[in-house]
């Protein structure tokens, strides 16, 4: 089990500090998760340190595809503003 | 203690990149200061008012990670068309950004002061931050070093900034009340966990106030910026000026709000409004009672470069910084003859006693006027003006009030990348927005004016005038209200003109 970083990453490293794992690295176009090393922060901490802190919706899913910050999820931005302004997606 | 409003010992118009004169506050601003703390200050572009004609400041965006979400940052946007706090151009490792400040300290000898300031939270980097300031303090004693942070992290690293000799901190502290807070913050990262709402707030706010009083015990200089969300925290901006003077900030910046759709933040996109020149002038004059306020800052980008007002930083890219061959002990000993002929040439203009306001009737209301200047004197074109500067002529004298951007922040979406930020059709749009800008003023001052934004002027009931070209700013000013003054027009009889 292991999470992954979607197209939304804006590379603002704030994840990787925070990783007990030391499992999120450096990439084009954006950070990634090495798989063999995310425990998804199970035994470290009650919820995954990386989608606690990343900023930004929809960057980080499970393994099912789901996104661990849905839109709307973090800036309170009614779904159908998002939707206007182009910031909203299905499921990865 | 109450501050004086208006300055009789302002610095005389001269040199400087700023295009204001004394801007009015300056110095008396800081004369409530210990003496200590203003020699502190006074090469300081960001902090003295006076020093930002002659100093520069650079940011290095070593910082790009956040702890805490604020309602008008959006962490996606990096445009080189955006001028706002929080986007950046460039990432740096902190060697990069050694290697950048030494360059810009050898170039401009009179860059002075180095921030981290972002993109992110400094202290949310710890790593990042403090190996920049480590290696800086060691190889480049002569720049002051300074850092910018929303708090949370604050009271935890308060020892490390004090240990590598930072002498000022900015902390922005919007609110003092979480009710008010969790509309402005809707989550921190806090204990391994994100915390929405009032909680969240409530913990960033406790920090901050613990932070401030941490730094100040140590004789450390802090500096609290608000950001004026109308509706939000503006009457309770008064509040957070007592509270956090009473704690020991020497100076308090109020910003306006920048909310615009296609920067994509939560107040953009929810048409929070921005507050009107007005609304911030009145909010500052209100805590000008309370504590120091600062009316010169620009609000700068991450990584901006140069004197205020001005950004360097294509300058100093990383491909050009590469090939840069710098000498810095030669450069420091450079650095040194400059700084002291400006501090000399500071000294010598406190003595200065600015021209007084005679011969204006007792109970003359006072007048807004727009000046596009430079070097402190009516130099720019109308259509040129990149900001005006505004200043309030009353009996009293002359007060520099605010900087006014006439600059787009943001072209939008279709500009970004391409530098492009004027489509077609937008040009006359451009002119409204300037002259919407200069709302509240009744006479806009500069060297030349064509013939269209004359007649649009007049309309909007602003007076043009170029007959002060090259006139020092705050002679041209009184210049004017007294020619306004001789009509009749200041008295109470012509009421129909009162300035909002």
């Amino acid at each position: 089990m292991a999470l992954q970083i979607t197209q939304s990453c804006v590379n603002c490293w704030a994840c990787v500090d925070v990783c007990p794992n030391d499992a999120i690295f450096e990439d084009k176009p954006h950070f990634l998760i090495d798989d063999g090393k995310c425990t998804e922060c199970l035994g470290d901490h009650s919820v995954p340190q990386c989608a606690a802190i990343c900023p930004i919706e929809m960057a980080i899913v499970n393994e099912l595809g789901e996104f661990l910050n849905p839109p709307g999820s973090l800036t309170g931005i009614p779904i159908e503003k998002l939707k206007e302004f182009g910031l909203w997606r299905e499921a990865a | 203690m109450e501050l004086p409003v208006i300055s009789n010992n302002a610095p005389a118009a001269e040199g400087g990149g700023c295009s204001s004169s004394g801007c009015g506050t300056a110095p008396d601003a800081l004369s409530h200061l210990p003496d200590h703390i203003r020699a502190k200050v006074q090469d300081h572009p960001c902090y003295s008012e006076e020093a930002h004609h002659y100093f520069a400041r650079m940011h290095v965006a070593v910082a790009p990670a956040c702890n805490i979400q604020c309602n008008y940052c959006n962490r996606k946007y990096d445009c080189s068309n955006e001028s706002r706090p929080g986007v950046v151009s460039e990432l740096l490792t902190p060697d990069q950004a050694i290697k950048k400040v030494l360059a810009v300290a050898a170039e401009i000898p009179q860059m002075t002061v180095l921030g981290i300031a972002g993109p992110g939270d400094p202290l949310a980097n710890p790593g990042r931050t403090f190996e920049t300031f480590e290696q800086l303090s060691a190889r480049a004693p002569d720049i002051k070093l300074c850092v910018s942070t929303n708090g949370l992290s604050l009271p935890q690293y308060v020892d490390e900034i004090a240990k590598h000799n930072i002498d000022h901190v900015t902390i922005t502290i919007n609110c003092v009340d979480p009710e008010v807070g969790a509309k402005i913050y809707p989550w921190i990262y806090w204990d391994n966990k994100r915390i929405f709402g009032i909680e969240g707030a409530k913990i960033l706010i406790e920090q901050q106030q613990k932070g401030l009083q941490m730094l100040t015990e140590r004789g450390i200089l802090v500096k609290v910026n608000s950001v004026l969300i109308p509706g939000v925290n503006d009457e309770h901006l008064k509040e957070v000026s007592k509270i956090v003077k009473a704690k020991g900030a020497f100076l308090h910046n109020v910003m306006p709000l920048i909310a615009e759709p296609e920067h994509g933040t939560y107040y953009g996109i929810m048409e929070q409004p921005e507050p009107t020149p007005e609304m911030l002038q009145d909010l500052q004059d209100a805590c000008a009672g309370d504590m120091a306020m600062m009316r010169h800052c620009r609000q700068c980008r991450a990584d901006a470069v140069g004197l205020l007002g001005e950004d360097r930083g294509d300058e100093f890219t990383l491909d050009k910084i590469d090939v840069m061959d710098v000498d810095y002990e030669a450069a420091m000993v450079r650095r040194k003859v400059v700084h002291d002929e400006i501090l000399e040439k500071l000294d010598a203009k406190r003595g200065i006693v600015k021209p007084k306001a005679e011969g204006i009737p007792e109970g003359s209301r006072p007048v807004l006027m727009a000046v596009a200047g430079k070097n402190g004197v009516v130099a720019e074109h109308f259509g040129h003006a990149k900001e005006f500067l505004i200043y309030e002529a009353s009996p009293d004298g002359v007060r520099f009030i605010s900087h006014r951007k006439t600059e787009l922040y943001c072209g939008g979406m279709d500009s970004c990348g391409d530098g492009d930020v004027v489509d077609e059709g937008a040009t006359e749009s451009l002119l409204d927005r300037n002259i919407r800008v200069l709302e509240g003023c009744e006479v806009v001052l500069c060297s030349k004016i064509g013939y269209e934004p004359w007649g649009k002027l007049e309309a909007a009931g602003i007076a043009p005038n170029g007959e002060h070209a090259m006139e020092p700013i705050e002679d041209a000013v009184m210049a004017v209200y007294k020619e306004i003054a001789a009509t009749g027009k200041l008295l109470p009889a012509a009421e129909s003109l009162k300035v909002a």
